[in-house]
């Protein structure tokens, strides 16, 4: 699977895991080495053993995660990532704005799961700076999809004032 | 006309170049058909029975006459000549070929026109008042406001996948002629006791399988909230809506299930994050919109036109058609002219590209090169001479747009039905056609006073047959078509939802029924000031449900519904 970060290929050192079942006790299953990705519930139920473990931690929310349930770890994340099961269900665009601009989360947003080149641009605008392509995109094409358009009227993650304030703010527009 | 700046322009010649690009690929075959669906339908395109239709706005119904002529070209280099008006300010052409569909956005962005969030899942074009800018009982300008929504709305990125369209529409005037009450989200403008300028804000009303009225979430926000208020009833809705149910993902259902008081409360809990945020409008931004509006240069006239109340006193047909399809002004010696898209035999809604034209010259002449696109689907001459109404009628004639039957029974509202639309249950245009024909007799049809009868050919409702005093739904009875008919729905202020008679009929029956209901109407109303839809309030459904069916059929109906009850 392809990532996109930063407007760039790069190659992707986490491990998203899908499910996780925590015991009763809050005890984990093995997890695989290194950096993992494990989801907003299970972070919640064993969060004290993910401190403590090797290997970087990030979390992944669903569209119906409330990320102010996560909000208050944000220091322990290395990622924090947003499931789209299909394209067409955009909750994670609301997720994702809630993240950078209610809940101040500054690292790296990435977006999974039906990513395709033609999501790209209003996922920037609302905050996503990594992007992990569905299997068989154009990553190349893709990397074009952020020139799309070079204005926008709303403010957005990318664009916190405005068309209309900032043509306010300088009289030469 | 609000006329685009240089980003305005910019933004849409880039969404082309991006519009372009995908059904390249969609043709190259890298771009699958269900992902290439959703970003279409936000270009306006659906794949329908005969070939794709494209839906191409007209902003909160406003049109100038060189759009109207770029518009007849289109119809007539890309399609068969003809153009259908929709209810909600678009025209529809029903016969492009995919490919071109490019092109044809290219040519309508070189006249600061397109088809952006037409369709799909989306913030749809922000419906108005046709009479939005002239109406005397205007308290604000609608159409500034409507300008200021559809920029925000327009590719906002936060809201381009929504469990389902959205509507808005917004009124300017005291007596609402946008329909704000069936929206998902109605803004009617308000003045505070002070005299500040606000909005009644609406949620959750619609039509279609659920119909239903909006329930007001905030009797007052001060315009500077516009959009922050806005954003707050979008997120909530994106982030809540069902998403499960095709048929249960309207913001409706969301407001019914968290009751509209617990709909409000969310909203205003999100709201409090953004409130007097960057978004939070500015004097100078409405002064500046306000100002890339052009405005007629209006001469000074007297409030009377002697002319034209001559020419009323010596042709009894021209003061039939200025009875009706005349409308007052807010400016002294001018009115709005209705052209009527509603001869008999037409489709209701259709217009050739050889109208276009012309009726794109007579905007020239007579009314400072402004047209609207009406909700009842007809077009509008919004600020002509009263002493130029006389040649305005007779030209209108000679292009069969002086059918002078608005707001009565053959000025039918109906959607496109079978013969176009892939989703409809049952025809439409041969039904309109059908009653247009059984009330031939105008003195009888004005005899009959106030009557807005509405045809939708499924469900989705876009013929809006619940708010018609008569409403006709296409229903499919084991793979045959039938037509459920309702009445007591309206309009406007007093909006209300149309109950159904009793069983459906066939296509052959649907005239006899409206016969029959107007029958039961003339024989019990209180002298001619009381309406229809008057009547249908004061006596109930019972007495025309008898008169259609038959007492015995009328009472077996009634002993079902209160078996069902």
């Amino acid at each position: 699977m392809a990532l996109i970060k930063d407007r760039k290929r790069v190659t992707d050192n986490w491990q998203l895991l899908d499910a996780l079942t925590v015991g009763e006790d809050g005890s984990l299953p093995p997890l695989p080495a290194g950096d993992v990705i494990v989801p907003a519930a299970g972070w919640t139920r064993a969060r004290a053993q993910f401190i403590g473990r090797e290997g970087r931690i990030g979390v992944w929310l669903s569209g119906t995660d409330d990320p102010r349930d996560i909000a208050g770890d944000l220091e322990h994340y290395g990622v924090i990532a947003v499931k789209f099961p299909s394209f067409t269900d955009g909750r994670g665009y609301s997720v994702g704005r809630l993240l950078r601009e209610r809940y101040g989360w500054t690292g790296e947003l990435r977006a999974v799961g039906d990513i395709q080149r033609d999501q790209l641009f209003y996922l920037a605008r609302c905050g996503f700076n990594a992007f992990a392509l569905r299997e068989g995109e154009d990553v190349d094409a893709a990397l074009t999809a952020f020139a799309d358009f070079s204005e926008r009227y709303q403010a957005s993650v990318d664009q916190p004032l405005p068309l209309f304030r900032r043509r306010e703010s300088s009289a030469h527009r | 006309m609000y006329i685009y700046d240089h980003i305005d322009q910019k933004i849409i010649e880039e969404r082309v170049a991006q519009y372009r690009d995908q059904v390249r690929r969609f043709l190259a075959g890298t771009l699958s058909e269900d992902d290439f669906r959703p970003l279409r339908l936000q270009n306006g395109l659906y794949i329908q029975r005969h070939a794709p239709m494209l839906r191409i706005a007209v902003p909160y119904g406003m049109l100038a006459s060189y759009q109207l002529r770029k518009l007849a070209h289109i119809t007539r280099t890309y399609d068969r000549g003809t153009g259908h008006f929709s209810t909600r300010h678009n025209l529809q052409l029903n016969w492009p070929r995919l490919e071109d569909t490019p092109d044809i956005l290219a040519e309508l962005s070189t006249v600061q026109m397109h088809a952006i969030q037409t369709s799909g899942n989306c913030i749809r074009n922000i419906s108005a008042d046709h009479f939005a800018g002239i109406a005397p009982d205007e308290i604000v300008n609608p159409l500034v406001w409507c300008e200021v929504v559809r920029q925000w709305a327009c590719f906002n990125p936060e809201f381009a996948y929504l469990p389902r369209k959205f509507k808005i529409a917004l009124s300017g005037a005291t007596t609402d002629r946008a329909a704000v009450q069936v929206h998902d989200v109605g803004l009617h403008a308000v003045l505070s006791e002070r005299g500040e300028i606000g909005f009644r804000v609406l949620a959750g009303g619609g039509l279609g399988r659920t119909p239903i009225l909006g329930a007001t979430i905030r009797e007052f926000l001060p315009w500077q909230h516009l959009l922050t208020y806005l954003e707050a009833i979008l997120r909530v809705y994106n982030r809540y809506g069902r998403r499960d149910n095709k048929w249960k993902a309207r913001i409706k259902i969301l407001v019914k299930d968290l009751t509209p008081a617990g709909f409000r409360d969310a909203v205003e809990a999100e709201w409090q994050n953004s409130k007097n945020g960057p978004s939070t409008l500015t004097e100078s931004e409405i002064a500046r919109i306000a100002g890339w509006f052009t405005r007629p240069a209006y001469e000074k006239l007297e409030p009377l036109s002697s002319s034209y109340v001559l020419a009323i006193g010596r042709d009894k047909r021209f003061a039939a058609w200025a009875r009706r399809n005349v409308h007052p002004h807010k400016v002294a010696g001018y009115a709005a002219v209705t052209l009527s898209l509603k001869k008999t035999g037409i489709p209701p809604g259709d217009a050739t590209a050889d109208q276009m034209d012309p009726i794109a010259d007579l905007a020239d002449r007579f009314s400072f090169g402004e047209l609207r696109v009406t909700h009842e689907q007809n077009l509008l001459l919004p600020d002509v001479r009263q002493s130029d109404l006389f040649t305005v009628w007779r030209e209108a004639e000679a292009l069969g747009l002086a059918t002078p039957n608005l707001g009565l029974i053959t000025n039918i509202i109906s959607c496109p039905g079978g013969d176009y639309c892939s989703l409809a249950n049952a025809k439409s245009i041969p039904v309109a056609e059908a009653i247009q024909r059984r009330f031939d007799d105008l003195d009888f049809v004005y005899d009959i006073g106030e009557l807005d009868l509405n045809i939708s050919g499924c469900m989705n409702s876009c013929g809006h047959h619940h708010i018609g005093h008569i409403g006709i739904l296409g229903v499919d009875k084991q793979g045959a078509e039938f037509y459920q008919i309702s009445i007591g729905g309206a309009q406007g202020n007093e909006a209300s939802l149309g109950k159904v008679l009793g069983p459906s009929v066939s296509q052959d029956e649907v005239p006899d029924v409206v016969e029959k209901l107007i029958e039961i109407y003339l024989e019990r109303r209180d002298g001619e000031a009381e309406r229809f839809i008057d009547v249908v309030h004061r006596i109930g459904i019972e007495p025309f449900k008898e008169h259609v069916y038959g007492a015995h059929q009328g009472s077996k109906a009634r002993n079902r519904q209160l078996a069902a009850a």
